[in-house]
């Protein structure tokens, strides 16, 4: 294994200056996720507008590289998005990470797929799967308006 | 001691990880087992396997004289003063859960305090919990300081006419901090106070004489000694294990059974319900042997040698931080890498086949007292070897590297 795989330019740089952090003004949607093993923590905050656009999309929290860059990565690609562009987003990254599939969507372009595709390396390394979705399942929760804290030991 | 002789002895370490040799840091979280333990455990199976206890056959008599055998050994290794006191449990956590359970459902009632400390691992505030959600017990906690040492005298001010009993680390799993235990031990028994000390990182590393102590209760958990998995200890003094209730109900540890009435067995079969791990508690011999042959002060020898010099090498390496100054430190150095997560630095180095571990190492209230969410954790072996220490800091250089700091 590589580490250069899971470690790519593009997640180094999203983990030490991640996007989108803070609270966002007036958000619409927030849910918290947790992951007990390594106590990776994180809060989404969304403001979806009247016509259901991703207005607005940050996150606070703390982790390891591969969450803060998953989670920056992921606040890039869903905001100014429809909501139903955004779920499906979410669908393809969590696809491509369980089962080895690639990016379908029409909705990102060429630049965008290759910085989602460069979480990909994270299937290699089994235990840091969680580390990469955490932000994507509490971003989902965010969307159904569950009360529930996101806990990676609890969702698939 | 010869440390290629020790090390010689564990067929694991000469195993590749991602193509790298094994260099094995992880022993606070579990030992590797000596080859003498895999061939007791594989042999016994083989050739002597029974249950013990109540059968008469040849098999069952053997079974159950070596089981006992290995009673006799942990007895003389933590200087007990007699078998009775020495019970075999499944780990510490149930060792302490023993305790908390049959102590608590005794001795304790709605606003009676229970001391525990921050250094303490989960399993030694758990089950503490339990008694503060079923009985409104108070849980205190003995406070540290900035270099992980318990402040003794703030534990003294936390005493008051409620304090029922008091719980503590003897070696931090995160710090590796040793306990002034019987400093505390005497402080409590002016007050009456029973102790239970949580020996699990302490039992393979430093020496234990539970006389000297005069501690009440003292879990060790087996696999942290060299030993099998699912077997721990617990030593309590024999007027406790006399007058506190029994905790697990089964067969073995019942005396006479009637419709309307059952009496229970003598100690120490009292608190062994059910079938034990037998072939492991008798594997367990050998792992004491393996100590007692290299001797406890050599032992500490080693590997206070072999942390002093990771802490040197390790202070070297720019944005290396080392977690807690304790006057007294064992083998266990837990770290950060400013600009690298813990479990980032986990990834990397087992890259190299160091095997280390990264988060709160089931010790959240002292990651919350330190203001850190999760730390990196080598910890050391009879087996490990400067060569290991060297390849170590390697890796965590290779960290900085990854991560392109200066």
């Amino acid at each position: 294994m590589d580490l250069k795989q899971l470690y790519q330019d593009i997640i180094l740089e999203h983990g030490k200056s991640p996007r989108n952090f803070g609270k966002c003004d007036k958000y619409t949607h927030q849910a918290k996720g947790y992951n007990p093993l390594c106590g990776d923590k994180v809060q989404i905050y969304l403001k979806l507008n009247n016509k259901e656009k991703v207005e607005d999309l940050t996150f606070e929290g703390s982790g390891c590289a591969i969450s803060m860059a998953s989670t920056s990565i992921m606040t890039e690609l869903v905001k100014g998005k429809s909501l139903e562009i955004a779920k499906k987003i979410i669908l393809d990254f969590l696809n491509m990470i369980k089962n080895t599939k690639e990016i379908k969507t029409k909705e990102l372009n060429d630049d965008q797929k290759t910085i989602i595709m460069s979480l990909s390396g994270v299937k290699q390394y089994p235990m840091r799967v969680k580390c990469a979705t955490l932000a994507w399942h509490t971003l989902t929760s965010a969307i159904e308006k569950n009360k529930e804290e996101v806990n990676t030991e609890k969702v698939e | 001691m010869d440390i290629n002789k020790v090390k010689s002895q564990f067929p694991i370490l000469t195993k590749k990880i991602n193509g790298k040799s094994l260099v094995y840091l992880d022993s606070s979280n579990s030992a590797q087992k000596p080859i003498s333990v895999l061939n007791s455990l594989d042999s016994f199976y083989k050739n002597e396997f029974s249950n013990i206890g109540r059968s008469i056959h040849s098999l069952a008599v053997n079974a159950t004289n070596k089981f006992e055998e290995t009673r006799e050994s942990v007895k003389k290794f933590i200087n007990a003063n007699s078998k009775d006191e020495i019970i075999f449990t499944k780990n510490a956590t149930e060792s302490i859960n023993l305790v908390a359970t049959t102590f608590g459902q005794q001795n304790i009632k709605k606003g009676d305090e229970i001391l525990i400390s921050e250094l303490e691992h989960h399993s030694n505030y758990v089950p503490w919990h339990y008694l503060r959600e079923t009985k409104g017990a108070i849980i205190k906690f003995a406070p540290i300081n900035e270099d992980g040492d318990i402040i003794i005298d703030e534990l003294k001010k936390l005493i008051t006419p409620k304090t029922k009993i008091i719980a503590v680390t003897h070696l931090s799993n995160v710090t590796g901090t040793i306990v002034p235990v019987k400093e505390i031990v005497e402080i409590a028994k002016k007050k009456n106070i029973p102790v239970l000390i949580d020996g699990c990182q302490s039992a393979p590393h430093i020496k234990i004489d539970v006389k000297d102590l005069d501690c009440d209760f003292y879990a060790i958990s087996c696999h942290k000694v060299y030993g099998p998995t699912g077997v721990g200890i617990l030593y309590a003094k024999k007027k406790w294990l006399e007058s506190l209730p029994p905790y697990i109900g089964g067969g073995g540890m019942i005396s006479e059974v009637k419709k309307d009435r059952i009496t229970y067995a003598p100690l120490p079969e009292k608190y062994e319900a059910g079938t034990m791990p037998t072939a492991e508690v008798v594997a367990f011999n050998e792992s004491i042997k393996f100590m007692n042959s290299i001797g406890i002060e050599n032992i500490v020898k080693h590997e206070q040698q072999l942390t002093n010099y990771a802490l040197e090498k390790l202070k070297k390496i720019n944005s290396v931080k080392i977690i807690g100054n304790p006057k007294n430190k064992a083998g266990v150095i837990s770290f950060i890498i400013e600009g690298v997560h813990p479990h980032d630095i986990s990834t990397i180095v087992d890259e190299e086949g160091v095997a280390i571990r990264a988060g709160h190492h089931c010790c959240q209230i002292l990651h919350d007292r330190l203001n850190l969410s999760a730390t990196a954790r080598a910890s050391i072996g009879v087996y490990n070897t400067k060569e290991d220490i060297d390849i170590l800091c390697k890796a965590v250089e290779n960290c900085r590297k990854v991560f392109e700091l200066k």
